[in-house]
């Protein structure tokens, strides 16, 4: 199995950066102060030029503050930060070698003209791509303008008023790392007691920038999953939602077709829409919709005009997109949805990782109606069961649902870059030959029909909602439809012969308890299970990333252990999915509804009280 | 010049019975579409017929062309799809006032606002008919069915003024029974480039018959219907000798002859006018102060949705760094690993996920 490191938030670095007159030491401290009351253990490492007041907007007169937090004990403040907040271009560039690959740059919009790119010494307009920061995820805030917004009715003059740009930056970074303010407020209350005006007009600024990041729903990464870099070849730092974009490229690509995208933005999936608007040089039909359920009738006529059709959203979204699953189910194209998993139910959380659509994905529609569902299981493993995904509708006529989550989608990590050569075939199962062409006619292994398109000279053919017989004709025949059912299913249940048999990490030929889990939280289990080998315990782990059709081997790999338990964030949908499928074995239970994934010490304690029973 | 292909009106039509109400309005409607097609010299596997849901939604099933039966209001979003996805195709939609008036309202507006090359049929005979007989949103105030027992209590959509204010460059209205017309406007709508939307006043025989007798009655036909042709002055009746003059901006009905009116005074119809008023008035105009406006009310040019997609791809293409997936994957920041413990790469899909080959 892939050797994965899941970092979680515990390890996160925050560099704080600006003019040495934007006061991002008082920033940093009073953030670090917030961070450590809330519990998490920190390191600090202030970095400020020798000069108290070095020229304004130059390089040398940058002011750093570097914070790094977390639930364990952390010994260091972190080599290179994760997210960089940046007041002006010059702050860019002195913290430019100190960002992670990939990481990500806040930075005050309004500071970036041309006078302040010539004081840093930029050559170009583009300061990010001058300095190779392009892969970075980059979130403009227009923060000066916005401060003085917040404070235009306090009567304050302008220096005054741009003193407090750095609590707007500080109410932000509160925000999007869930800290909360009251110690903050506690601190300039008391510290500025005799001077009301000063304290009103920072906690105004303060709240101004929280609730901007509330507004904006602006999150960065929280969970780093790294994979050690053990095999050669030419890496990159790729998240989820790129990965799955570009996975569909590349299917469409090896198959031979157009790519055409139907979506409606929704948090967390519209960064697969943004990743493909940005490859019209490639060909790629992006079609913004007017919501969620043209998002997908779009993509379902593309599929029927002989385009490689795919749809993205997350959980609200595959609700409303629920009857046309049903229509390409009936009228069988290929067509694959991407589901990038929320917290739910309803709006729910919608910047948060969640499970919980898995039955939703399995039957959430009307009738009988089953699509291949596949989980991909780290962010750059996106790229591949993505590509799976459109091969396996394309070479046997189905709907395909491919989950993934917050976590996959908007977390990052070092990937080999495959050549296209490496991935396998896709054959399209266009119909050749008009003289033997049905609607509904099938192959007698695969169950699969062929794919016949307008612009096919002697193929016209008429399909729809409504149950057909072979020819395609309307039919309400009893017996008809009883076997279109059962063909139906049979045809999903037969792509397990693509498919690889489940793999166990552990104890192969069986042992005492087999950690199950599926899709994005793989990260956490097999680190979990990894560290509780190390301490002699027999556990093994067997992850899921075919949950329609299962894997052939399932009942044969949970035969050879002792205790399984199923660890998901719902409440049980794939161990319920699991008694149903593959039943006679006792499914325990780990799980978790809090937003956020597992982490690796919850996940052994659980598990670990399972052993001692 | 193509060669000509001398359809019929049979190679039109599909070996399904149709099974339309005996006397219903689609049969003649269907008639004058596949007329109209055959006219076309269009190849006939260049022809979609998309649909949603409602009677006059079987239309596919009864055409030889390739159709897509969809569901209930997405018809508009589908075909939106299938021209994007080729914009080679002749995309036809066939709809009614339940399925893109009520449950697709949303995407025939966004239809209409893209401008994307479709010929569009409403079939509106305001009611519902394939659920028996409940009100639709072109129903009239107080007008009594199944689910307004003590008559309705909401005002009605009026098609044409839907579509101008989204945006729309084509709107013509016909009249079921009228087939030589309805083919004059099918071939119109079919010419236009962008989304034409036609209004076709068809007759529900079972649930709402003759709900537009008092315009449609080839009787009246002459009076109360007022039929437009770019570049000709707007008369009617029997005798020709009424029409329409602008005063004060406002359409009004006169009398050649009366009051010092002369045919030189009509208002002469430019379905190219960009400005809405006039089409707007002539879409809204009622009996019995006003004869119903038939025929194309407004032809205008605008971008149109899949040539600029066709476009935008060319444009950005020929300045495009990256030609393939294998460029791109390589392009932006990389680095190299070839450390001297490092492994040689295995495709995951031989080592993570070993796939069966086809």
């Amino acid at each position: 199995m892939k050797d994965t490191k899941v970092i979680e938030l515990e390890e996160v670095a925050i560099r704080f950066s600006g003019d040495s007159g934007d006061g991002m030491q008082l920033t940093g401290t009073l953030f670090s102060d917030a961070t450590a009351l809330f519990g998490n253990d920190i390191s600090t490492f202030p970095d400020y030029p020798s000069e108290i007041r070095a020229p304004q907007g130059t390089v040398g007169g940058v002011s750093g503050f570097q914070v790094q937090f977390g639930h364990k004990e952390i010994n260091t403040p972190g080599d290179d930060a994760h997210v960089l907040i940046a007041m002006n271009p010059a702050a860019v560039k002195a913290n430019a070698r100190f960002i992670r690959p990939g990481g990500t740059i806040i930075y005050d919009v309004d500071s970036f003209n041309q006078k302040n790119l010539d004081k840093a010494k930029f050559t170009t307009t583009d300061p990010f791509a001058e300095l190779k920061l392009e892969d970075f995820v980059k979130i403009p805030v227009p923060i000066t303008s916005l401060t003085r917004e917040s404070l235009k009715d306090f009567g304050m003059d302008n220096k005054s008023i741009l003193r407090s740009k750095n609590m707007f930056a500080l109410g932000l970074i509160c925000w999007m790392f869930g800290r909360p303010m009251d110690y903050i407020e506690n601190f300039i209350s008391t510290k500025f007691a005799k001077k009301p005006m000063v304290v009103e007009s920072n906690l105004k600024v303060l709240h101004a920038g929280y609730n901007y990041g509330m507004n904006m729903q602006h999150m960065t990464p929280r969970y780093w999953v790294d994979a050690a870099a053990i095999e050669k070849g030419t890496y990159r730092n790729i998240n989820g939602n790129q990965a799955t974009a570009w996975g569909f490229l590349a299917a469409a690509e090896k198959a031979g077709l157009e790519l055409f995208l139907g979506s409606y933005p929704i948090t967390p999936a519209t960064d697969v829409l943004t990743t493909l608007a940005a490859r019209r040089d490639l060909g790629v039909k992006t079609f913004q919709a007017e919501d969620e359920i043209a998002g997908i009738c779009t993509a379902l006529g593309a599929a029927f005009a002989g385009n490689l059709a795919v749809t993205n959203t997350s959980g609200p979204g595959l609700a409303l997109k629920s009857e046309a699953i049903g229509l390409a189910v009936m009228a069988e194209l290929p067509l694959v949805v991407v589901n990038v998993q929320r917290g739910g139910p309803s709006t729910g959380l919608p910047t948060k990782t969640e499970q919980s659509d898995l039955l939703q994905a399995l039957y959430g529609r009307n009738g009988e109606s089953p699509v291949v569902v596949l989980a991909a299981s780290t962010p750059s493993d996106c790229f591949y069961y993505a590509y799976l995904a459109c091969k396996i509708a394309l070479e046997r006529m189905v709907p395909v649902i491919l989950l993934t989550d917050g976590f996959l989608g908007n977390g990052s990590e070092p990937w080999r870059i495959p050549a296209m050569a490496e991935l396998p075939e896709i054959k399209p199962r266009i119909a050749k030959d008009s003289s033997k062409f049905k609607a509904y006619r099938r192959d007698v292994e695969t169950l699969a029909r062929e794919w016949a398109f307008p612009g096919m000279d002697g193929f016209q053919h008429r399909i729809g909602g409504l149950e057909k017989n072979q020819e395609g004709t309307v039919s309400h025949d009893p017996e008809n439809h009883q076997v279109n059912c059962e063909i139906r299913e049979a045809k999903v249940q037969k792509v397990v012969e693509m498919l690889p048999e489940l793999e166990v990490f552990g104890e192969t030929d069986g042992g005492d308890v087999l950690v199950v889990s599926w899709g994005g939280t793989y990260g956490h289990t097999v680190s979990a299970v990894r560290e509780m080998r190390k301490e002699g315990k027999n556990v093994s782990l067997a992850h899921f990333n075919f949950i329609k059709p299962l894997p052939a081997n399932t009942r044969e790999v949970f035969s050879k252990f002792k205790t399984i338990v199923v660890c998901e964030l719902n409440l049980g949908q794939f161990a319920a999915y699991l008694r149903d499928q593959v039943p006679g074995f006792e499914y325990r239970q780990v799980n978790k509804l809090k937003g956020l994934p597992f982490t690796v010490s919850e996940l052994k304690e659980n598990v670990e009280k399972l052993l001692e029973d | 010049m193509m060669t000509d292909l001398a359809y019929t009106i049979k190679d039109f039509k599909s070996e399904n019975e149709v099974r339309w109400c005996p006397g219903c309005g689609d049969y003649a409607i269907m008639n004058a579409v596949q007329k109209t097609m055959a006219d076309m010299n269009v190849p006939h596997e260049k022809f979609a017929v998309i649909s949603g849901i409602g009677c006059s939604s079987r239309f596919p099933y009864y055409m030889s062309t390739f159709g897509f039966h969809s569901i209930h209001g997405r018809a508009a979003a589908i075909a939106s799809g299938v021209k994007s996805a080729n914009p080679d195709l002749n995309v036809w939609v066939i709809t009614g006032d339940g399925d893109s008036m009520a449950i697709g309202g949303n995407h025939f507006i966004h239809l209409v606002r893209r401008n994307i090359d479709l010929n569009v049929i409403l079939f509106n005979n305001k009611i519902y008919g394939l659920t028996k007989g409940q009100y639709s949103p072109t129903t009239d105030r107080g007008f009594v069915t199944k689910t307004s027992p003590f008559g309705t209590i909401e005002d009605s959509f009026i098609p044409g003024q839907l579509v101008l204010g989204s945006g729309g460059t084509f709107f013509a209205r016909a009249v079921d029974s009228n087939v030589k017309h309805n083919q004059q406007v099918f071939a119109e709508a079919a010419k236009h480039k962008g989304t034409s939307m036609v209004e076709v006043l068809q007759n529900c025989v079972i649930f709402n018959d003759g709900i537009h007798e008092q315009i449609a009655d080839p009787k009246h036909r002459a009076e109360r219907q007022l039929f437009l042709e770019h570049g000709k002055p707007m008369i009617f009746g029997q005798e020709n000798e009424k029409g329409l003059v602008l005063e004060n901006g406002r359409l009004k009905v006169v009398t050649i002859g009366e009051n010092g009116v002369s045919e030189a005074d009509i208002l002469v119809h430019d379905a190219t006018e960009t400005d809405l008023s006039i089409h707007m008035q002539l879409i809204r105009m009622t009996l019995p102060d006003f004869p119903i406006a038939m025929g194309v009310i407004r032809s205008v040019e605008a971008p149109i949705y899949d040539q600029e997609l066709t476009k935008q791809i060319e444009t950005v293409s020929a300045k495009r760094k990256v030609n393939n997936m294998d460029e791109l994957l390589r392009s932006g920041n990389t680095w190299e690993v070839n450390e001297p413990n490092s492994s040689e790469p295995v495709p995951f899909f031989q080592k993570k996920c070993p796939i069966i080959q086809s």
